[in-house]
């Protein structure tokens, strides 16, 4: 009875003052969506199926710095290096071991776990030594740019861990796919309709929970010290140990995507912790909304969408695009771009009920 | 015993000395007035009250307790709390948000609701509780950050210039606030340079000049000190 009740309040941190989207018509809503994700191989080719868990893939790490940056108010600009590491881990863990009796599993596991590691010694240099502000990015900046030389510079074939070739510039590939042991034969998640359900419910999973953390005491005083960091203190929080929480787990985030991408591609590069990688990141969280993890979620699989329709038609000018936009959104829409219509949609429709009696 | 003391306090900013060798006990209980001219280090004792500056020399003791080297919110869980010159409140959260936060600490959530309720009445702030805390008017942004800092029900209340920019009629509304506090035991240490205001809720007064304890006494005895007046109190007790 009492674990019950316990379980009843954790779901009803589902709903409150920080995230968007309450109540019957919100939670149909979301129903609906998710339905349609999963009805939508039913009705594609399992190529292209597999194709689009690459939209996915990025979320964990957009919802991660949503985490950092919109509630918590830290602006980290390292997501890309969590997604190196944990997607090089994942490589060299997995060319060694082989993907027998589950052990990619265990590589996913070990590679978030590594990702998470460096997160928690990094950010106690940061938040413990009180850096904020502009210098947090450009450190952590600095973290992923310096992972990219090291990474780009190991071409050589003295750069070996075990059996697995660092490569270079040229970027790690030939590790398994994610496979999940199974009795009658192992599920290889190649990308393919498996990969597409298992991507989804993981997306779905880390989104519910997240709204759960937003939501909880932790959650309040991550707004908290975004708000006003001295009053936060005075209160009587360590804020320290919560930026740091929530680093750790932005970053964990980041360290997911990278290694679903690596299984998805079988291939990772250094290019994937450079400068234009790091931008991406910030862009697709500006522009959909920081404040807010559903607005995070549309805008940067709106963004992703719209950038690969550009890749296919306007190859490099895409990433001017992108650069327009993001800045073209911090003018306008300061709070981002499906916030700000939210709030449209909200007032326009809130003065069509009140007619004439609104000012 | 006091509840909160400095012994030989000093404080140096580079070659300037904004703490001079204070030493101040507060007894349990009390309502206790620091004023000053500006610049007299009033805002730099309390920040070394609250562990956000570190002292040069000298200690600070809490119940006889040396809290010196402990950091701010070690402090605070101490039981000390303190309410900002300017209004140190969450501006993009509403109210209720506000105090949701500064209670969340020390309940569980069945009595949270019932707390916040009880908070905003006493802060007359009930209807503005949906309110976004950044859009209240500025004595209501004063009165969320003292209810934000008694959330915590302190045992020693710092206030500093708790009735900046207020009307008279917001300044007497906050003394009669004061005082309702101090009637259930909590023990105050305010800033103020409205000499009305300090006369409402004054029972003790410590004048700082040039980081020195320059004169301790009543109101009384503080507004009948000749030299006192002279540096400080001649203009204001003019208006007074």
């Amino acid at each position: 009875m009492a674990r019950y009740s316990k379980l009843r309040n954790w779901l009803s941190l589902l709903e409150g003052p920080q995230t968007w989207g309450r109540g019957r018509v919100f939670w149909a809503g979301f129903l609906l969506v998710v339905a349609a994700a999963s009805a939508y191989p039913l009705f594609a080719d399992g190529y292209d199926v597999g194709n689009n868990v690459y939209f996915f893939n990025w979320t964990f790490m957009a919802l991660g710095l949503c985490l950092i940056w919109g509630y918590g108010g830290a602006l980290s600009f390292g997501q890309t290096a969590f997604f190196g590491v944990a997607g090089y881990a994942y490589g060299i863990l997995t060319i060694n071991f082989g993907d027998a009796y589950g052990f990619t599993l265990i590589a996913l596991l070990a590679a978030v776990g590594i990702a998470a590691l460096l997160a928690a010694v990094l950010g106690y240099f940061l938040f413990f030594g009180r850096i904020s502000g502009v210098f947090l990015g450009i450190v952590t900046l600095s973290v992923t740019l310096v992972l990219e030389r090291f990474m780009a510079q190991t071409a050589g074939p003295e750069w070996r861990i075990g059996s697995a070739r660092l490569n270079g510039f040229n970027g790690m590939g030939s590790m398994p796919s994610l496979t999940i042991p199974w009795p009658g034969g192992d599920i290889v998640l190649f990308p393919d309709v498996a990969l597409y359900y298992v991507t989804l419910g993981l997306l779905v999973l880390v989104y519910l929970g997240l709204r759960i953390l937003v939501n909880s005491r932790f959650g309040n005083v991550l707004v908290a010290i975004r708000e006003n960091p001295e009053r936060a203190e005075m209160l009587g929080y360590d804020i320290r140990k919560y930026q740091l929480g929530m680093f750790l787990i932005g970053s964990a985030l980041a360290g997911l995507s990278g290694v679903l991408y690596t299984s998805w591609g079988n291939y990772i590069t250094p290019s994937s912790m450079g400068m234009t990688a790091a931008a991406l990141p910030i862009v697709w969280v500006a522009v959909g909304g920081r404040s807010d993890l559903t607005a995070t979620l549309l805008g940067t699989l709106l963004v992703l969408a719209c950038f690969q329709a550009l890749t296919i038609y306007g190859s490099q000018y895409a990433l001017v695009v992108m650069g327009i936009l993001l800045v073209l959104t911090v003018l306008l829409v300061p709070k981002g771009v499906v916030l700000g219509l939210a709030s449209l949609a909200s007032r326009l429709f809130s003065r069509g009920k009140q007619g004439a009696t609104s000012p | 015993m006091s509840i909160l003391e400095t012994r030989d306090l000093h404080k140096w900013f580079g070659g300037l000395h904004v703490i001079d060798n204070v030493s101040l006990a507060l007894e349990p209980g009390e309502i206790h007035c620091l004023i000053g001219p500006n610049g007299a280090g009033k805002s730099t004792l309390f920040r070394l009250i609250l562990g956000e500056h570190d002292p040069t020399s000298g200690g600070i003791f809490y119940e006889d307790q040396e809290i010196t080297r402990e950091k701010a919110f070690e402090r605070i869980r101490r039981g000390i709390s303190v309410k900002f010159q300017v209004p140190g409140i969450f501006k993009g959260l509403s109210v209720r948000q506000n105090l949701r936060i500064a209670l969340q600490h020390h309940r569980t959530p069945a009595e949270l609701n019932d707390e916040i309720d009880r908070l905003l009445e006493f802060l007359k702030l009930t209807s503005a509780q949906g309110q976004t805390a950044g859009n209240l008017s500025h004595g209501q942004k004063q009165w969320l950050e003292i209810g934000m800092a008694i959330a915590l029900k302190p045992k020693l209340l710092l206030l500093d210039e708790p009735t900046a920019g207020m009307t008279p009629d917001e300044t007497f509304a906050t003394g009669e606030m004061v005082q309702a506090l101090n009637r259930d035991g909590v023990t105050v240490l305010a800033v103020e340079h409205d000499m009305a205001f300090v006369r409402q809720i004054a029972q003790r007064v410590t004048v700082l000049h040039f980081g020195r304890v320059f004169a301790q006494g009543t109101i009384d005895e503080i507004v009948a000190n000749d030299e006192v007046a002279s540096i400080y109190l001649g203009e204001a007790a003019a208006h007074a």
